[in-house]
């Protein structure tokens, strides 16, 4: 039962939406590979914390725990991506997204 | 002995063969003796063989059948057709024709052909015709008489068109090969309608079935109109007449084999053969016999008014095969093969006569530039004379005594004067006219521009073939074929003396018509009047067809000339191909463009999830 005490939750909810547009924002006009792996950090962390958010609402501990596992998660990403970034770099000798196009139909 | 009527089709093909493998095992072209000595041989040899055979089995028994059974052929369920001959008297007769009169030809071309730089592939096509022909009368199924069927026709086509550089004589060989087809067609849809019915092709099979208690007799009148579809594209009667003046393109000597003595009688030995069927179905009997009436008035006419020799002869073709159609009709088998043998011996004479002719005056085939040629050529003369005197059944030559026979047979149909009677009279008045007015035109009267270099083109190789066809000409009256076991007998009845002396007195009118019209006509043969005109355009059929057939189909082909039901395929093949390139073109690498359509498409679908 959610207790009516918690700070507000469409506060809550509304500044993990607008972190997590930001990131996504960030996401898409970023051409550097380093700002768009920063984008993703700040978008897992709106989705972290939309899981506090939630828990604290619904006086439960697991929203914490959620957190945890996304910290977690953050930074084993971080390390594989920064790993990835490295060897882009070393081949193209750029960071820019739009390089690495050859990909396509 | 009878195992030597398997190699009398084997031997023309052998020639065959061996002509046309010559250039696999010798680097030079074979000399013109070798070439004939395998080509005539052949032929002469199966020749030999009928002899033979009739001399030693059938002579002394008119009801002798041989069965010759090679091989099977195809068995799919209950079809089962055998490489097998069947040689009654009929089958005997026609072999006898083929190889007899096929022989005399052979030899006559080898005269006739002695400066065409293709002589070789010449006599290859008439020996491959000799063994299709042989296959067509001996086969003992309907499905193997078609094999045969098909095989002379594209003889007939290869042999038209042989001087294939003059486009001219392509187009009609398409033309006879083509409108011949539109018979065959009918013919197969018959053999399939009496499989169908009978459940077997196998003529004696057949002609037992049909003794049967449940015989829907409307099948069998569809099938025999069918069959008579086949045999009316073969024997170049009416509808389908209009390809025999145009296969005069090819040589004479081809004229004289395939398109009087043999092939064009093909469906006269179909309807023969097929008779019990027929006697089942008035309806196919009458459409025969009016087919043949129509045809030999028109054919007749139609010679009447032709200036080129050899199309005066195809007319009269078309016509004496009219008057075999018109004796199938009134019942009279007997009479029709008889016509046909005789038939055989003139017509082959007058082609080979105007064979003759037409190489000692250097090709020139057009009946008012000669005359007066009877001091030059009078061998030819002679022969021509004899074969006219055949063709227009002037008493006592054998003409006369086939023709009598189914004149006296249409009386007899009907037990009085009839419109089919009428229509074979008429004709012989016709025929003694057109017959006469070409031996007058050709060979007396004044000289035409053509008469004055005339040179005898004649070689002993050439002679002997018109002398002994002269003869067989003359004598073949008294060698009506013993068919009454093939057709039944029919019995002799008296008539008044009146009927013959009409069928005796019209050619000798004819004659003195033609005697009174031509022998001194004008050498100016290119001003006719309208209905000679018409006449000389075989009725107009040439073109009511173009107009009606062939420039209706020309259009529509070239509206269809880009392939309308291609397009649909053309485009199904453009429309994926738009497709493709739409959805390549999402798929470009650019991984933020990913990343944007994926946010859109989420929140499209929670929008989605939410309005729902």
């Amino acid at each position: 039962m959610p207790i009516e005490t918690a700070p507000g939750l469409e506060a809550g909810v509304l500044l993990a939406s607008i972190l997590f547009c930001l990131g996504l924002a960030g996401l898409m006009m970023r051409r550097n590979v380093i700002f768009m792996l920063m984008s993703v950090e700040i978008c897992t962390n709106a989705a972290a914390l939309m899981f506090v958010v939630a828990g604290a609402h619904w006086g439960n501990a697991d929203g914490q725990v959620m957190f945890i596992f996304v910290v977690t998660l953050a930074a084993a990403e971080v390390a594989i991506a920064l790993a990835l970034v490295l060897q882009f770099y070393h081949r193209k000798h750029t960071v820019d997204i739009d390089q690495l196009n050859e990909l396509r139909g | 002995m009878q195992g030597l009527l398997a190699w009398v089709p084997l031997l023309p093909l052998i020639g065959f063969l061996t002509l046309v493998a010559f250039p696999l095992f010798n680097r030079h072209e074979p000399s013109q003796r070798t070439v004939a000595c395998i080509g005539v041989g052949s032929i002469g040899i199966a020749a030999l063989f009928t002899a033979i055979v009739a001399i030693s089995v059938f002579w002394k028994n008119p009801s002798e059948i041989v069965n010759i059974a090679l091989w099977q052929w195809m068995l799919v369920d209950n079809l089962e057709l055998g490489f097998n001959f069947y040689i009654d008297w009929l089958t005997l007769v026609m072999l006898m024709v083929i190889t007899g009169v096929g022989f005399l030809i052979h030899l006559y071309s080898v005269g006739y052909m002695r400066e065409d730089a293709d002589f070789r592939r010449y006599f290859a096509y008439l020996n491959l015709f000799v063994c299709a022909m042989l296959i067509l009368v001996m086969a003992d199924n309907l499905v193997l008489l078609y094999l045969g069927w098909e095989g002379v026709g594209l003889c007939s086509y290869l042999l038209i068109g042989f001087w294939y550089k003059e486009p001219a004589n392509g187009a009609a060989a398409q033309k006879a090969f083509i409108v011949t087809r539109i018979g065959d067609t009918a013919m197969a849809i018959g053999l399939f309608l009496l499989f169908y019915e009978f459940s077997t092709l196998n003529i004696p099979q057949l002609t037992a079935a049909i003794d049967g208690p449940d015989i829907n007799n409307e099948v069998v009148t569809v099938a025999c109109l069918l069959l008579l579809g086949g045999a009316v594209g073969k024997s170049a009667q009416l509808p389908l007449q209009t390809w025999l003046p145009d296969a005069m393109a090819g040589p004479t000597p081809v004229s004289a084999l395939i398109h009087a003595a043999t092939m064009v009688t093909a469906g006269v030995y179909l309807i023969a053969r097929m008779h019990p069927l027929y006697l089942l179905s008035e309806t196919a009997m009458t459409t025969v016999a009016f087919v043949g009436a129509l045809t030999l008035l028109l054919a007749g006419f139609s010679a009447i008014a032709q200036s080129d020799i050899k199309r005066v002869l195809a007319y009269s073709t078309i016509s004496q095969i009219g008057y075999m159609f018109l004796a199938l009709g009134v019942g009279a088998w007997s009479g029709a093969i008889f016509h046909l043998i005789t038939h055989a011996f003139f017509k082959a004479l007058l082609f080979l006569s105007a064979g003759s002719v037409i190489l000692s005056l250097h090709h020139e085939q057009n009946i008012f530039s000669m005359g007066g040629l009877y001091r030059k050529i009078p061998l030819t003369f002679i022969c021509f004379t004899i074969g006219c005197a055949c063709l227009a059944a002037l008493p006592f030559t054998s003409g006369f005594y086939s023709k009598d026979h189914i004149l006296l047979s249409a009386w007899e149909f009907h037990q009085g004067i009839n419109i089919l009677w009428l229509a074979g009279i008429l004709g012989a008045l016709v025929t003694g006219i057109y017959s006469f007015r070409v031996l007058f035109l050709v060979f007396l009267g004044r000289e035409g521009s053509a008469s004055s270099h005339c040179n005898d083109a004649n070689t002993p190789v050439m002679t002997i073939p018109l002398c002994i066809l002269a003869l067989l000409a003359m004598i073949g009256g008294l060698l009506a074929p013993p068919l009454q076991a093939v057709f039944g007998s029919r019995p002799d009845e008296d008539h008044s003396a009146w009927i013959e002396g009409v069928a005796i007195a019209m050619p000798l009118i004819g004659l003195a018509i033609a005697w009174k019209l031509f022998i001194y006509q004008k050498k100016s043969g290119e001003k006719r009047s309208s209905i000679m005109q018409f006449w000389f355009s075989g009725w107009g059929f040439d073109w009511l067809y173009e107009h009606l057939l062939v420039k209706p189909f020309k259009s529509l082909a070239k509206i269809n000339h880009n392939d309308i039901i291609d397009n649909l395929y053309k485009g199904t093949a453009a429309l994926s191909r738009q497709l493709n390139a739409l959805l390549s073109s999402s798929q470009n690498g650019q991984v933020r463009w990913y990343l944007a359509t994926f946010a859109v498409g989420s929140v499209l679908f929670l929008a989605l999830l939410v309005a729902l």
